[in-house]
């Protein structure tokens, strides 16, 4: 029998000494093996890696099986399961509210693509700072199994019914309509998700992630193209994605090749080590025109097709005052008695 | 072909009248997008300015140009304000309309009139005065362009010869109109009219009987709308997160509140704004911000009208479940649908209340004034905080959009309700909270704000199941005691709205119970009633839903008590069936308009009259 007692190993923490259980959400309800779960999982590695306190970060979503995982992520963080499709304008107006608020909105190809189209489209005309994540599975799963209008043209429903209209693509429709961050990834590629779910933390305005997330229930068959093993097949990444948040030194990570290097707002970097030559994630019409080429090929085009760290955020367009609107005390929001008194003069 | 026949009466001459001062209503009839909109506020404001107690109401067209308006001008110096039925004056520059507005004239009334219409060969009982606009506009006003606009003060400067209105208060409130910046839209404006009472000097003898006389019944008064009077007790009342989507007639409460807050909302120091003003994409939008903003701890509003109210449905049901404040402006229009959307009504009472599916009710302020538009604005943040949830504010297209006379608003001291929040200081004291648990027994719970730097602090808020810990439940338990509980806060939210305005008479049978704008035909159709048939009435004035204790008790005081209600399915008493006991329910009874007009005390004499056997 030894006598010598070793020490239990110094628990992990992260840079605002919190471990990565304060980061930790809810039993999830969602099917095993759900792309939701792993998407999940990645936000509580990114939130916790980056040292965010949990407290500062608020949840959105709409209605769907996607908008059930914000409960399964981050409990220390204020949450919000609203209304189908309505999403946008709820994080709106509490970002409004409460601007030192990190935006995380999660929702799904219902919400997005269909009942809340219109509320995508004007989200990304005001550029709201939030990380918008799109969990696509094609299809309605909380109601058993009915095609969503990012079902791909001619895929078949498990029940054996073909899809005969045209898909939107969020990530397309996003650059048409002025973001300025769209990316799109795959729920089983962990290192390609977390880099650029990073990354939308830094980012000083709207990111739109769409993330190929499979249902294995209802959208996981031959003849889906929204299966992992289509997924698996079909993916073609635009570059590898890192991320160099700006509490660390950049040299730790020397690329070879061809490197785009795109400065976020807050200082830190995003490194796109480019697969093709040609691209730059800069450009609009470059993603545009990749994301049609690839389309035609079908390929789904994978990493961050396009990002612009300058353009002023709905925040910055409205001039609010730096501190929550919230919070401002009665003398900071209720004007004085002389101004009463000058605007009843004005109308004797 | 006309279908009007000219009614046989006795021909008006200057010897068979007898003078009535401060008395009657001026109807100025034009075309919409000719810009007499200021001759007319100019006209309602002289006189204003001369003491006499006096109401404007624009009847106006759900169009940008070309179609009839009618404005109205009431002189009361018994200080009614309500819309009175019979037009003593009418001013008709509109040749679509001009022969029906004639016709419609009762006997003894004034016509002044475009020369050319020769409307005077209509009627010989109604005293006409006829002016050749175009012809006496073209030397006061060199620029062709302008005068179609110009042309509308001639008429001013013809009234104030006729009625005596002293041309220095026109002067005056052509100044007040156009702002020193202006001057010389208001010189060009003033003398147009001056050379229309020089034309009416000398061309037009007096024959009618109407005329202004000095009182001192407005001193101190200011002239206002009850949207901009809303827009301004929002402002003092702490707003800081407006969205709103445009829609007539309630565009002009946001319009006009964002004018007030770029002047008095922006920090002198910072140069930032203390408020965010979004125009959202659509009612969903709107009020889904309104709701977000209010999660998120701010004062949050919108402001909307019956469609609005309409799209507005499942978000307000989501903040009556997730327990969020926000403030609704329905400034109510004509419905359903698209009805009437220019034309005043009281229909969104009953969908209000009760708007969402599922078991929601909601508290609503009525106010009936401008200065109450203002109070109650303050009224509706606090509420709304103090019990987190949606509340709405009543207003009409009568009240929102036409101008009034007011007493000036007195600057609020109460401090502002924000109620229960719970900071980091308070979370570290007790250790944790629940975010639905009725700990003060008033149902109503504490809420955090996001934000706050606490690890206790997060709650997940949502509109499916929950129980008092803010966790997902489909139990039957957790559902039926988180309803009841809704139910104890609405009871609570009863014993905090505000009491009904009495007027009791001991001898009264008859009582009217009303509320909003209905109010001032109501008071001028009880002194109708006293003095043509000797019946004396008392009267509740609700100022807001739920009801509170003093209605039942009024209803059981009188043997018959009318609700006046300005839409077609008495929705206004529709809510007094939903709750009161049957014995209560048979004393009621309904006077309703629904014609889209602001109601007038003669409609409602004559069904009271009617329906007592008077």
């Amino acid at each position: 029998m030894s006598t010598t007692l070793t020490p239990p190993p110094p628990k992990k923490i992260n840079r605002i000494g919190l471990e990565v259980l304060s980061y930790k959400g809810g039993k999830t309800t969602l099917c095993a093996g759900c792309g939701h779960n792993s998407v999940s999982e990645r936000l509580i590695e990114v939130f916790y890696e980056m040292g965010i306190e949990p407290w500062k970060v608020a949840k959105f979503s709409g209605i769907g099986c996607s908008s059930k995982s914000p409960a399964y992520f981050l409990n220390l963080a204020h949450g919000f399961n609203s209304v189908h499709g309505r999403m946008p304008a709820v994080a709106t107006g509490a970002i409004l509210a409460n601007r030192g608020i990190l935006g995380i909105g999660i929702t799904g190809d219902g919400d997005t693509a269909s009942i809340g189209l219109g509320q995508f489209m004007h989200l990304l005309r005001r550029n709201l700072p939030l990380i918008y994540v799109i969990e696509n599975n094609g299809v309605y799963g909380l109601t058993k199994g009915q095609f969503s209008a990012t079902a791909d043209l001619n895929s078949t429903l498990k029940t054996g019914v073909i899809n005969d209209l045209p898909p939107f693509d969020c990530c397309s429709l996003a650059l048409e309509w002025g973001a300025t961050f769209v990316a799109r990834t795959f729920s089983g590629d962990k290192r390609q998700l977390t880099a650029i779910l990073k990354a939308a933390v830094s980012h000083n305005g709207l990111s739109v992630i769409d993330v190929i997330s499979p249902c294995v229930t209802f959208n996981d068959h031959v003849g889906s193209t929204k299966s992992y093993t289509y997924m698996k097949d079909h993916e073609e990444p635009l570059h590898e994605v890192d991320f160099v948040p700006h509490f660390e030194d950049i040299t730790v990570d020397i690329a070879e090749g061809e490197v785009q290097d795109v400065k976020m707002h807050d200082g830190s970097t995003l490194r796109l080590r480019k697969l093709d030559r040609n691209y730059n994630a800069t450009g609009k019409f470059d993603a545009l025109i990749a994301l049609n080429e690839a389309e035609k090929k079908g390929e789904v085009l994978t990493g961050v097709l396009y990002v612009n760290p300058d353009k002023p955020n709905f925040l910055d367009m409205l001039n609010l005052d730096d501190a929550p609107l919230a919070t401002l005390p009665e003398s900071k929001v209720r004007p004085s008695r002389a101004a009463l008194d000058e605007l009843m003069e004005e109308l004797r | 072909m006309s279908t009007l026949e000219v009614s046989p009466a006795a021909p008006c001459s200057a010897e068979s009248v007898r003078r009535i001062i401060n008395d009657f209503t001026i109807q100025v009839a034009t075309v919409n997008g000719s810009g007499s909109q200021t001759a007319n506020s100019v006209l309602m404001r002289a006189i204003f300015q001369m003491g006499v107690p006096v109401s404007g109401k624009n009847m106006f067209p759900s169009n940008i140009a070309g179609l009839p308006t009618w404005f109205t001008i009431r002189a009361s110096g018994h200080g009614y304000i309500g819309r009175k039925k019979e037009v003593d004056f009418l001013v008709a520059m509109n040749p679509e309309t001009a022969r029906e507005d004639v016709m419609n004239l009762p006997a003894g009334a004034a016509v002044i009139y475009d020369e050319p219409l020769k409307l005077n060969a209509l009627r010989t009982d109604v005293h006409f005065y006829p002016a050749p606009f175009d012809k006496l506009v073209a030397p006061v006003c060199p620029e062709p362009k302008l005068r179609k606009l110009v042309r509308n003060m001639l008429y001013d400067g013809i009234i104030a010869y006729l009625l005596d209105i002293d041309m220095e208060e026109i002067r005056k409130a052509l100044i007040t109109q156009f702002g020193a910046r202006k001057a010389k839209a208001a010189a060009l404006n003033l003398g147009a009219c001056q050379a229309g009472y020089e034309y009416a000097s000398k061309n037009l003898p007096k024959t009618d009987p109407f005329s202004v006389e000095r009182m001192n019944e407005t001193a101190g008064k200011i002239i206002i709308d009850g949207n901009s009077a809303a827009a301004m007790g929002c402002m003092f009342a702490g707003v800081t997160v407006v969205t709103w989507y445009p829609i007539t007639p309630s565009s002009s409460l946001v319009e006009t509140l964002i004018g007030y807050l770029k002047r008095h909302r922006v920090d002198k120091e910072t140069g930032k704004a203390t408020y965010a003003v979004v125009q959202a994409e659509d009612e969903l939008a709107s009020i889904g911000m309104a709701i977000g903003a209010g999660w998120g701890g701010a004062r949050s509003m919108t402001s909307t009208a019956g469609p609005g109210i309409s799209l507005m449905s499942e978000i307000v049901g989501l903040g009556y479940y997730a327990e969020i404040p926000a403030v609704i402006f329905d400034v109510q229009r004509v419905g359903p649908s698209t009805g009437l959307p220019t034309r005043t009504a009281q229909g969104d009472l009953l969908s209000t209340a009760l708007l969402s599916h599922g078991d929601t009710k909601h508290p609503m302020y009525f106010p009936s004034s401008p200065d109450e538009c203002f109070t109650m604005a303050g009224e509706a943040f606090d509420l709304a905080e103090k019990f987190q949830t949606p509340v709405f504010v009543m207003l009409d297209l009568d009240l929102g959009m036409n101008n009034w006379m007011s007493d000036p608003f007195e600057y609020p001291t109460k401090p502002l309700d924000r109620g229960k929040v719970l900071a980091a200081e308070d979370l570290e004291r007790l250790g944790g909270f629940a975010r639905y648990k009725d700990v003060d027994g008033d149902g109503v719970g504490y809420r955090t704000l996001p934000n706050t730097s606490h690890p206790g602090a997060a709650y997940f808020t949502r509109g499916s199941g929950h129980n008092d810990r803010a966790a997902y439940s489909e139990r039957e338990d957790d559902y039926v005691n988180n309803m009841d509980r809704l139910n104890r806060k609405f009871e609570s939210i009863r014993g905090a709205m505000l009491k009904p305005v009495v007027d009791s008479h001991p001898e009264a049978k008859i009582g009217l119970v009303y509320e909003g704008t209905s109010r001032y035909a109501v008071e001028e159709s009880r002194d109708q009633i006293r003095r043509e048939h000797g019946v004396e009435t008392s009267s509740l004035r609700l100022r807001g839903y739920p009801f509170t204790h003093e209605l039942v008790d009024f209803i059981r005081k009188h043997d018959r008590v009318y609700i006046v209600d300005q839409n077609r399915d008495a929705q206004l008493l529709a809510l007094m069936r939903l709750e009161f006991d049957p014995a209560d329910i048979a004393r009621l009874h309904s006077i309703r308009y629904y014609g889209g007009l602001p109601l007038d005390a003669r409609t409602i004499s004559d069904e009271i009259v009617r329906q007592e056997g008077l």
